[in-house]
C-alpha cells in the first residue's frame, strides 16, 4: 500500500514536468526512481527507456513497468493513471479555454517562450540519459551514427534502433567474432 | 467585467468549443478509439505526432491541418506528452469528454501491453549477458534517435538567436546546477515568456 502511494506521488509530479516531451522528466525520474526509492537500477532504468523508444504509443509507457515491478499488477494501473491522469484533465481544459483565448495577446507570448525552455528541458534530459548510455567509443559510435541517419535521411528508426540492437549483441555479447 | 470573464469562462468549460460549428464529421465515439487503437498500435519508432497527422488529417479527415497544427502548440507547452495531449484535445473536438477518453485510452493500451510484457520479459532474462549486451546498443541507438528528434522539433520551432540562450539557460540549470526541473521551468519560463511578451505593433499605434 506505501508503494502504492509513493508510486502514485512521484509519477503524478513526474507527469508535470514533461513540458515538451517525456524525456524532459528523465533527470527527476532518475533521481526519484533509482536514488529515493530504489525501485530499479539506473542501469535498468536506460534499457526500459530505450525499449520503450522502439515501442508504439508515447514513448512513455515504460512507466507502466516500473509500476508492476515495484507493486505487481496495481502498480501499473496507479503509475499510469497518476502519469497521465492529471496532464489529460489539464489538457482537456486548456483546450477547450486556449481557443477562447485566441486573442488574447499573452497566448502567443506563452507558447514562443515556453518552446525554447522546453527544447532546453529535452536536451537536459537526453544528456541525464546519455550519461549512463553512452560508455565508450563503440555506444558513441552507435548514436552519433543513428543521429546521422536520422537527420540525413527518412529511414524508420525503429530499423535503426534494432540495427543497433545487434551491433550491440556483437559488440558486448559473449560470443567473440 | 470581471465577473462577465469568469462566466464565460465557466460556460466554455461547460460547453464544447465547437458547438457552433455544425460541420464536424459524425465520428462515432467507437471509431475514435479504433482509430487511436490503430496508431497507438502502429507508431513505431517514436514520432507519433506524424502517425497522428497520417491518421486524422490525411486518412480520416476528422481535423485539418491548421487544427492539427494549432493543438500541437497546445500540446507541446503543456506538460504531457505530444502524443496523449494530441489525443485529449482530438478526442474533445470531435465528441467531447467521451472522445477524450477513448483516445487516450486507445492511443496508451497497444504500446502500454507490449511494454508490460517486455518489462516481465526482461526482468526473467535481463541478466544474461547477450541480453545486456543488446541492450547496451539499443541505448546508444537510442540517444541517437531522441537527439534528432529534439533537433528536429528545434529547427522547427526555434525563430530566434535568443532562444538559443533560453535553450542553454534551461540546460545549464537543470544539468550544471542541478536545479528541480519545475524551478528552471518558472525561472526561465517567467523570463521568456516576459522577453516575448505582448507589444504595441507599429499599426496599432497609428
Amino acid at each position: 500500500m506505501n508503494q502504492l502511494l509513493a508510486l502514485i506521488r512521484v509519477f503524478a509530479y513526474l507527469s508535470i514536468l514533461t513540458v515538451g516531451g517525456g524525456l524532459a522528466a528523465f533527470p527527476e525520474m532518475r533521481h526519484l526512481t533509482v536514488d529515493v526509492h530504489k525501485w530499479l537500477s539506473f542501469v535498468q532504468l536506460i534499457h526500459l527507456y530505450s525499449m520503450g523508444q522502439v515501442a508504439p504509443g508515447p514513448n512513455m509507457m515504460m512507466i507502466v513497468v516500473i509500476g508492476q515491478w515495484a507493486a505487481g499488477v496495481p502498480g501499473a494501473f496507479v503509475v499510469l493513471l497518476a502519469f497521465f491522469g492529471p496532464t489529460a484533465i489539464l489538457a482537456w481544459m486548456i483546450g477547450r479555454l486556449w481557443k477562447h483565448l485566441e486573442n488574447w495577446p499573452w497566448r502567443t507570448s506563452i507558447e514562443r517562450g515556453l518552446s525554447p525552455v522546453s527544447i532546453g528541458l529535452l536536451l537536459a534530459g537526453c544528456l541525464s540519459l546519455a550519461r549512463g548510455a553512452v560508455t565508450g567509443w563503440m555506444t558513441a559510435l552507435i548514436a552519433v551514427l543513428v543521429l546521422l541517419l536520422l537527420l540525413l535521411t527518412k529511414l524508420n528508426p525503429a530499423w535503426l534502433v534494432l540495427a543497433g540492437a545487434v551491433v550491440g549483441g556483437l559488440a558486448f555479447g559473449p560470443v567473440k567474432l | 467585467m470581471p465577473h462577465k470573464v469568469m462566466s464565460d469562462v465557466v460556460a466554455n468549460l461547460v460547453s464544447p468549443p465547437n458547438t457552433t460549428t455544425t460541420s464536424k464529421p459524425d465520428v462515432t465515439i467507437l471509431q475514435i478509439f479504433l482509430e487511436f487503437l490503430l496508431i497507438g498500435a502502429t507508431s513505431f519508432g517514436g514520432g507519433v505526432v506524424a502517425y497522428l497527422r497520417d491518421g486524422l488529417v490525411g486518412k480520416r479527415g476528422w481535423i485539418n491541418d491548421q487544427e492539427f497544427v494549432e493543438y500541437l502548440a497546445i500540446s507541446q507547452t503543456l506538460p504531457g506528452l505530444n502524443a496523449t495531449n494530441m489525443a485529449v484535445l482530438v478526442g474533445d473536438n470531435l465528441r467531447g469528454y467521451l472522445g477524450s477518453v477513448v483516445a487516450l485510452i486507445g492511443i496508451c493500451l497497444p504500446g502500454g501491453l507490449l511494454m508490460s510484457a517486455a518489462g516481465a520479459a526482461y526482468h526473467a532474462s535481463g541478466n544474461q549477458p547477450m541480453v545486456t549486451a543488446m541492450l547496451r546498443g539499443v541505448a546508444a541507438a537510442a540517444i541517437g534517435l531522441i537527439l534528432a528528434t529534439t533537433i528536429k522539433l528545434g529547427k522547427k520551432s526555434l525563430a530566434h538567436a535568443y532562444d538559443l540562450v533560453f535553450v542553454a539557460l534551461t540546460v545549464y540549470g537543470v544539468d550544471k546546477l542541478h536545479q528541480s526541473v519545475p524551478r528552471v521551468l518558472v525561472v526561465v519560463g517567467l523570463i521568456a515568456i516576459f522577453w516575448y511578451r505582448p507589444r504595441k505593433t507599429k499599426e496599432s499605434v497609428s
